[in-house]
Formats: structure tokens, C-alpha cells, sequence
């Protein structure tokens, strides 16, 4: 195999083992809207950090905690639904970054990568984000685990139990804000939040536990990271929405005789 | 009841105060709940009852007035509400261990206690309304709480069960000689399982001991004919107090009365 696709295999499986187990929480928090705003506002973070010439990723991070901030303070708003406000901010901030990327006459940008993904551009600095900071986001949701499950049962029994909620849902988003920016290169600003949901909505058929839904996601995501590269790789599709195609098709695979069974 | 008053202080409210939208939801309210004794808030929908629990609970900020704890004392809560999202597999036992890294044994103890061992392994998805509440109480109690709060402890449970419900509830005190602070709107099922009453309307219209209380002018007025039902429900609880909650026969032209007063 060439290098490219191992490095971008490996690639794919480090952001499927953050992203499993965040996204189950996403899953049980129902935020699959909320990542998808954050998401959506990581192109305004990678031009702002190519404006200012620092990493993008960390362009993306600090933008993606500005934005989850803003939602929190205007979701206490009681004129807006919080539905309202996601989706003002979601395309909203995607359309400033538009704009912004486009102020950057000095530096050429990939847009189509960023948008959908370029993981066989995936570098051994890439690699080392997302190993690195992976390991950090994991060792630190193990320590948060049952709290953080506590607070997605009952944020106000978890809070008379003594759980930090507030301090927890600030790392949650800090976490979830590096996933975007790592994923940025696998699946693209468009499809990321589909790696947070899709292989946690596959497991949840066959978990028993929360920790079981979080392994199984993270298998369910790695095996649509290999399904998808293999796609591209042999029939030449684009890689980071090949990936996507494949989880979804595990999903529906396995989703399908459930449905079934309901209905009868 | 002398002994109540004599008995520790758990928790004290002093002048506490919550406003939303520029009035006072909750009303300059005096609160104590000492161990070993039953103090249940009634009041209309919209009366505060759920904001000035969160108030001493600390969940929400108070706007004036303080909320004293007794040092080194444990609250166990139980919620109004909850609903878990379908996509979490979650079963009785785990949901029990996360509130404290608890022994499979305690956790039998608290079950049994509450009544409800056949459940260990059910998801909660699938518990009855009745099963839901006995297993919040259960992780309340697998705290060992000087202090249980209990927000609508009958909240979708069927009318017999919530009997069984508040005798449990007093079955409760009596063994662990806790302090209970509890919300209800059931009025005649809560009167006869408590030791005094807060009757709640933004401020506090009138308190004391439940007979007491029921015939007070300003619970009338605030409960209306549902009060007068309730004040004949605790006259015939006097009579007949621990026949009729222990499950025993009782009349059928008395469970006919309560029926229709409920409805």
C-alpha cells in the first residue's frame, strides 16, 4: 500500500477513536445541531489563522469556543428558540468565512479540501495532532466519564450530586471544538458532524452499556474510515465523502431489520 | 410537634427571594426542615413550588435572602422529571452507580427498600411511571441523605400507587429518621403523610399541621373545593390512618369519594 493511504488510514481511525465517544455524547445530549454550528464556523478559524499567520487548527479551536460560547449566552434568551439561533449562526458563520477566505489574495486555499475533506494530503504534523492531542481528549473524558454521563441523564441531579456540570460542559465543548478542527482534513467542514453521529447511532443497536456504545462507535468509525479510503483508493471516488457514504450504509444495514421488526 | 422542634435543623431558608421577569416568583419564604420530620409545599401550578426548591438547592440563584446548610449534611434529590434519550443504553444498575460508586449489595438494599429488586436489570427506558420514582428515590437513598427533596414524588404515577408512594415516603423517615422537604399537589394524599405544610402561592399564605392547615381560610381560598375534599379526606384519615394507607380493606363508599374528588 502507498504511504499516503496508510498515513491517511491512520489518520482516519485516530479522529474515529476521539470521535466515537464524543459523539455519543452528542447522540444523548441531542447536539447534533449544536456540532454542526461549530463545525460550520471552523472556515471563518482557518482564515482568521492564516490572517494572522498562526496554525489554523488552533484558529479553528479558539473560533469554535467563541461561537459555542455565543450560543450558550443566547440560548438563555427567551425571545429565540435555541433551534433558531443554531441555525442563524450555523450559515451564518459559514458564509463569513466564506467571505473571509476570500480577502486572503496572498495565500492560495484549498477550499474544496476544507470543505470536503483532503485526507490523502494528511501530513506527519497532522498525525501528530491527532495522536497526540486524541490521547489527551481521551485520558481526559475517561476521568470525566461518569460525571458527564450523570450530567446527560440529569444536568440538576448530577448537580446536587456534586458534579462540576459547568467546568465539564466547558471541557465537553473545548473537546469538541479539537475534533473539528482534526477532522477537518478526513471528512471536510460539511460532513464532520457526521462523524460524531453516525457510528454512535450504528452502535447504539448493539450496546448494552454506554461504554459499550462508545467502543462499538469508535469500530464502526474506523471500519468506515477503511471502507471509505478503500472506495477511493480502487474506484477512485473523493475520499473524506466516501467515508461518510459508509457509514451511513453500515448504519441503514444494520438499522434496516430493527425498523422492521417495529413495524410488524 | 415538639419533638420536630427540638429536633437538628437540616436546612434553613431566610427571606428567600427569586424574581423572574421583575416579580417575585418566590416571595420572601421562611423554610426549616429538621431531621425525622415530613414538610411537603402544596400550591397551585405556577405557585413557585419547583423554583423555591431549586433556590435551596443551590441550582438557581436567589435574589435575596440565604439559604443556611447544616454543615456535613447530605441531600438526596429527586427530580420531577426524567426522561433519558432513547439512544443511551442504560439500565437500572448502571444508572444507580452514577451518583456514587456503589456495592452491587447496597444497591439491592436501596431496591428492596424502595420495593422494586425485579428491576436491576430493566433499561429505564421501559419503567413504569411507579418503578421510575422508586428508582430515583433508591439513588437518593444510596447517598444515605440527612435530607431528601423530593419534586413531585407522585409525578405519572396512578392514583393507588400514590398512596403506596407516600407511605413508603413516611416508611422512609421513620427508618432513617431523615428530613424530607417534599412538593406535591396532591392534596389529600399528602396531607395524611405529613407532619406540617407550607401552602405556597409566591409567598407562604398559611402553615402549620395539616389539619391544621386545611381548615385555615386562606388554604380555602387559595385550593377551593378541592381543599374541602381534602379536608374531609384527612378527617377520615384521623379515623382511619394506618388501615387505610397499609393497603388494608377500606370502605368502599370512601375509596368511591376519593375517586371522584381526585378526578
Amino acid at each position: 500500500m502507498d504511504e499516503f493511504l496508510l498515513m491517511a488510514l491512520a489518520a482516519g481511525i485516530g479522529v474515529s477513536m476521539v470521535a466515537g465517544p464524543l459523539g455519543c455524547f452528542v447522540v444523548w445530549r441531542r447536539m447534533s445541531y449544536f456540532g454542526a454550528t461549530l463545525s460550520h464556523s471552523a472556515l471563518l478559524g482557518v482564515a482568521l489563522g492564516l490572517l494572522l499567520g498562526i496554525n489554523p487548527m488552533i484558529g479553528v479551536v479558539a473560533t469554535c469556543v467563541v461561537i459555542a460560547s455565543a450560543v450558550f449566552s443566547m440560548e438563555r434568551d427567551p425571545r429565540f428558540a435555541a433551534d433558531t439561533i443554531l441555525g442563524i449562526l450555523a450559515h451564518g458563520m459559514l458564509a463569513l468565512g466564506l467571505v473571509a477566505v476570500a480577502f486572503l489574495d496572498n495565500v492560495r486555499v484549498d477550499l474544496m479540501g476544507y470543505l470536503f475533506g483532503d485526507i490523502l494530503a494528511v501530513s506527519s504534523a497532522d498525525l501528530i495532532w491527532i495522536y497526540g492531542g486524541g490521547a489527551s481528549c481521551l485520558l481526559m473524558l475517561t476521568l470525566m466519564w461518569r460525571g458527564l454521563l450523570s450530567m446527560s441523564v440529569h444536568d440538576e441531579l448530577a448537580r446536587v450530586e456534586g458534579v462540576p456540570v459547568s467546568a465539564m460542559r466547558l471541557v465537553f465543548m473545548l473537546m469538541i471544538a479539537f475534533v473539528i478542527a482534526i477532522a477537518m482534513k478526513i471528512v471536510g467542514i460539511m460532513l464532520i458532524v457526521s462523524m460524531l453521529i453516525i457510528p454512535p447511532a450504528t452502535a447504539r443497536r448493539f450496546a448494552r452499556t454506554p461504554e459499550q456504545m462508545a467502543f462499538y462507535a469508535i469500530l464502526v468509525g474506523s471500519v468506515s474510515v477503511f471502507g471509505g479510503l478503500a472506495a477511493s483508493a480502487t474506484i477512485d471516488t473523493p475520499s473524506g465523502p466516501s467515508i461518510v457514504v459508509v457509514a451511513m450504509v453500515l448504519f441503514f444495514a444494520t438499522a434496516m431489520p430493527g425498523m422492521a421488526q417495529r413495524q410488524t | 410537634m415538639t419533638e420536630s422542634e427540638t429536633a437538628r435543623p437540616l436546612i434553613r431558608a431566610e427571606n428567600l427571594t427569586v424574581n423572574r421577569g421583575g416579580q417575585s416568583v418566590v416571595d420572601n419564604i421562611n423554610l426549616t426542615v429538621s431531621a425525622g420530620e415530613i414538610v411537603t409545599l402544596v400550591g397551585p401550578n405556577g405557585a413557585g413550588k419547583s423554583t423555591l426548591i431549586r433556590a435551596i438547592l443551590h441550582l438557581i440563584d436567589s435574589d435575596s435572602g440565604r439559604v443556611e446548610r447544616e454543615p456535613g449534611v447530605t441531600i438526596g434529590y429527586v427530580p420531577q422529571q426524567l426522561e433519558i434519550d432513547p439512544t443511551m443504553p442504560l439500565d437500572v444498575r448502571r444508572f444507580l452507580r452514577l451518583g456514587a460508586l456503589v456495592a452491587e449489595a447496597d444497591m439491592k438494599r436501596a431496591l428492596e427498600e424502595v420495593g422494586v429488586t425485579e428491576v436491576i436489570d430493566t433499561p429505564m427506558q421501559g419503567l413504569s411511571g411507579g418503578e421510575m420514582r422508586r428508582v430515583l428515590l433508591a439513588r437518593a437513598l444510596l447517598r444515605d441523605p440527612d435530607l431528601l427533596v423530593l419534586d413531585e414524588p407522585t409525578a405519572g404515577v396512578d392514583f393507588g400507587g400514590q398512596a403506596e408512594l407516600y407511605e413508603l415516603i413516611r416508611h422512609i423517615r421513620d427508618r432513617r429518621q431523615c428530613g424530607i422537604l417534599l412538593v406535591s399537589h396532591n392534596l389529600h394524599l399528602v396531607m395524611a403523610a405529613t407532619d406540617r405544610v407550607l401552602c405556597l402561592n409566591h409567598h407562604i399564605c398559611c402553615e402549620g399541621q395539616p389539619d391544621a392547615v386545611t381548615r385555615n381560610p386562606a388554604y380555602l381560598e387559595l385550593f377551593g373545593s378541592e381543599a374541602v375534599a381534602s379536608a374531609m379526606a384527612v378527617y377520615t384519615h384521623h379515623h382511619d390512618h394506618h388501615h387505610d394507607l397499609s393497603g388494608a380493606p377500606v370502605d368502599e363508599s370512601d375509596q368511591h369519594n376519593h375517586e371522584h374528588s381526585h378526578g
